[in-house]
């Protein structure tokens, strides 16, 4: 697969937000990924996808510095992500929390914690842990719970809350750091399909008004295709395929690193993916050629 | 900083979007942001919360200097406290001998309570929180089995008798404790460095401890009696020698685990995303731990395993204003202290002359409180 052409919006930017070089992770003797080099532009949304165990979560862990990595990850504004080499390793983690805002596949409830006091721990970053809430840090987070139409669950507890709500919640902490990217880990994995509108179609808004940059890891494939600019497919530790949705969501390519059968129906929003039952299988098989060879026009 | 970041983003959401999008943004968010400031509240610590702990505390040292087998009028004790002051000058009606008792014996026996009480509950309050465990208490790491240990060593070896200048058994206990703390830490950090690991190597290293303590024991039964009543606890003094040693460390402890009040909330969502939002998670438990060891260890070591109070201090103010760390922690000292010395009161009144050890009044009066808090609060504490 060639690399794709870069949609218009992307060429603006000249020096991409994040870069991954080479990276490699071995956790527990285990190659987890084996050269991953991926570059994501600034205000570009790249959704990671790839079959289970493939390094997705691993990736997004390395670029937080919560695994030790080989290679380099370069973040845009900050200097040398490699650990262990910073002299200031406090500043140095103050720098990659304003920098770099992480929304986990399943984050920690704290017990009893309410939603403003946890929507504020995403101001952490910029107050220093020490120090007291700032009048800045009350406005973000008063604005960032309105934002997202948190304002009335603002005292009640997370653990309180229902999955989708929670999620908002967390996205809401996120946002308060406000950092230049978002990481997204399986952010729609618990949510029935509304909510994983909702929650995918906030993110896309927040991103254009506030410039965010966004890498997600998604497992669903036609999602991953409506939502964001890019695919790219780890498969074995490193990137197979990146580009655009329709380029990199073929049958082939699900074929190849997913191991499964499926039909994709074009669409103008993007490809949608549908698994093949093998009963199926062979009477649709006449079809499938024909629908991996069409593409938007 | 905050303010740099900003202008970058609106800049940057200003050129990606061709249309009007982020000027609406902008707008939305003036005119919403002043109603959404006005009800947005931190639960940080109120003032009346504090003030109810220092009532707590007031109305417990009241009753712990007028309270014992001579009567003595609360008010006069007031007045004579008053009096102690400088630049204070004011006629308690006391006697000398009444006075004698208020000051030499119940006021040091008084603040000897404030301090271990204050001491154990914030030290379990700080373990609770650094391990994310509402099982966690001071002894976690082994300090009881430790100082049990070396308590135990130093009674059966007579180091005890007739050395009137430095008392060896809470020396005794006070190593041993820390020694089970060292030992506890080390060990886990071989496993792996996770929370459990760490809480499972405490479990082993007080198993051993104790296992030692029950050996020495055996071989010294005559020594039972006397290192049972170690165990069991006591407030008791002579003179100021006691609140003057533990002071220090209570002081030492309580600047540093409230320091950290903040990063232990941000340790509640994990050391996965404790990191991810900038701080170090590892090094916060280990400074936080070793702090509230260092104070758990002179308690201990100086009024013996008083059980209870490191978890239900906590819990109670947990269930009646809230869970967070910057709540817990100020007002565990405060209402630890005044609890501690409401139990001792009743540990010598209600069976005067006769003591009663003071871990079986704080489990005592401690458990049926806690279950009442337990029954009526309606907050989701752990």
């Amino acid at each position: 697969m060639t690399a794709a052409a870069p949609k218009s919006k992307l060429v603006r930017s000249q020096s991409p937000e994040v870069q991954f070089r080479a990276v490699e992770v071995t956790l527990d003797a285990a190659c987890v990924l084996r050269g991953v080099d991926l570059e994501v532009a600034t205000g570009e949304w790249v959704n990671i996808v790839g079959p289970n165990g493939a390094g997705k979560t691993t990736l997004l862990r390395a670029l937080l510095s919560l695994v030790p990595y080989s290679g380099d990850i370069i973040v845009a504004g900050l200097q040398g992500l490699r650990q262990r080499q910073q002299r200031r390793q406090r500043r140095h983690r103050q720098d990659c929390a304003r920098k770099l805002a992480y929304v986990p596949q399943a984050p920690v409830v704290p017990p009893g914690m309410q939603v403003s006091d946890y929507v504020l721990l995403g101001r952490v970053p910029h107050r220093g842990v020490f120090a007291g809430e700032t009048p800045e840090d009350i406005r973000v987070v008063g604005e960032t719970l309105t934002r997202l139409d948190l304002s009335d669950f603002a005292e009640r507890t997370v653990q309180s809350l229902s999955g989708g709500e929670r999620q908002r919640v967390v996205i809401a902490r996120a946002l308060a750091q406000q950092a230049d990217v978002l990481l997204l880990d399986e952010p729609t994995t618990a949510l029935d399909l509304g909510h994983q509108q909702e929650v995918l179609e906030l993110v896309d808004a927040l991103r254009r008004e506030r410039g965010l940059t966004v890498i997600a890891t998604l497992h669903d494939l036609t999602l991953a295709a409506r939502y964001g600019d890019r695919v790219a497919i780890i498969s074995d530790g490193s990137v197979a395929v990146t580009g655009p949705p329709a380029e990199v969501l073929t049958t082939d390519n699900i074929s190849a690193h997913f191991g499964a059968t499926v039909r994709i129906i074009d669409d103008p929003e993007g490809p949608v993916i549908v698994l093949s039952t093998c009963s199926k299988r062979a009477s649709q098989a006449p079809d499938t050629p024909k629908s991996h060879n069409g593409g938007p026009t | 900083m905050s303010t740099e970041s900003q202008s970058h983003v609106s800049e940057r959401s200003a050129g990606l979007n061709a249309d009007l999008s982020a000027d609406s943004t902008t707008a939305e968010a003036t005119t919403h942001a002043p109603a959404a400031t006005a009800s947005l509240h931190s639960s940080g610590l109120t003032l009346g919360a504090v003030m109810a702990a220092v009532a707590a505390v007031l109305i417990a040292v009241s009753a712990g200097l007028a309270v014992g087998p001579v009567n003595i009028a609360a008010h006069r004790v007031g007045l004579q406290l008053l009096d102690a002051l400088p630049a204070v000058s004011l006629d308690s009606g006391l006697s000398s001998i009444q006075i004698a008792i208020v000051e030499q014996i119940r006021l040091p026996r008084v603040a000897l309570g404030l301090l271990v009480g204050a001491t154990l509950s914030m030290s379990g309050a700080a373990y609770q929180g650094a391990f994310r465990n509402p099982l966690a208490d001071p002894y976690l790491l082994g300090i009881a089995a430790g100082a049990g240990l070396g308590a135990t060593i130093a009674i059966t070896s007579n180091l005890g008798d007739g050395a009137g200048a430095l008392d060896p058994v809470p020396l005794a206990a006070f190593a041993g404790a820390l020694v089970s703390v060292a030992v506890s830490y080390l060990v886990g950090h071989i496993g792996g460095r996770s929370t459990a690991s760490l809480i499972l190597a405490g479990i082993a290293v007080a198993s051993f401890l104790t296992a030692c303590q029950t050996y020495v024991l055996q071989a010294n039964s005559d020594a039972f009696r006397l290192i049972f009543s170690w165990i069991l606890g006591r407030i008791a003094t002579s003179g100021w020698s006691e609140p003057a040693l533990l002071l220090p460390y209570f002081a030492i402890t309580t600047a540093v685990v409230l320091r950290y009040r903040r990063a232990l909330d941000v340790l509640s969502v994990g050391d996965e995303e404790a990191t991810a939002l900038g701080i170090a998670p590892r090094r916060v438990r280990l400074i936080v731990v070793l702090a509230a060891s260092l104070g758990a260890a002179a308690a201990v070591s100086v009024s013996g395993l008083i059980g209870f109070v490191g978890i239900i201090v906590p819990h109670a103010v947990r269930l009646i204003f809230g869970s967070s760390n910057r709540v817990v922690l100020p007002l565990s000292v405060l209402f630890g202290a005044a609890f501690m010395v409401l139990a001792d009161l009743a540990a010598r009144t209600v069976l005067a002359p006769a003591e009663l050890p003071i871990g079986v009044v704080t489990a005592f009066l401690g458990a049926p409180f806690f279950a009442l808090v337990l029954r009526t609060s309606r907050r989701e504490i752990w």
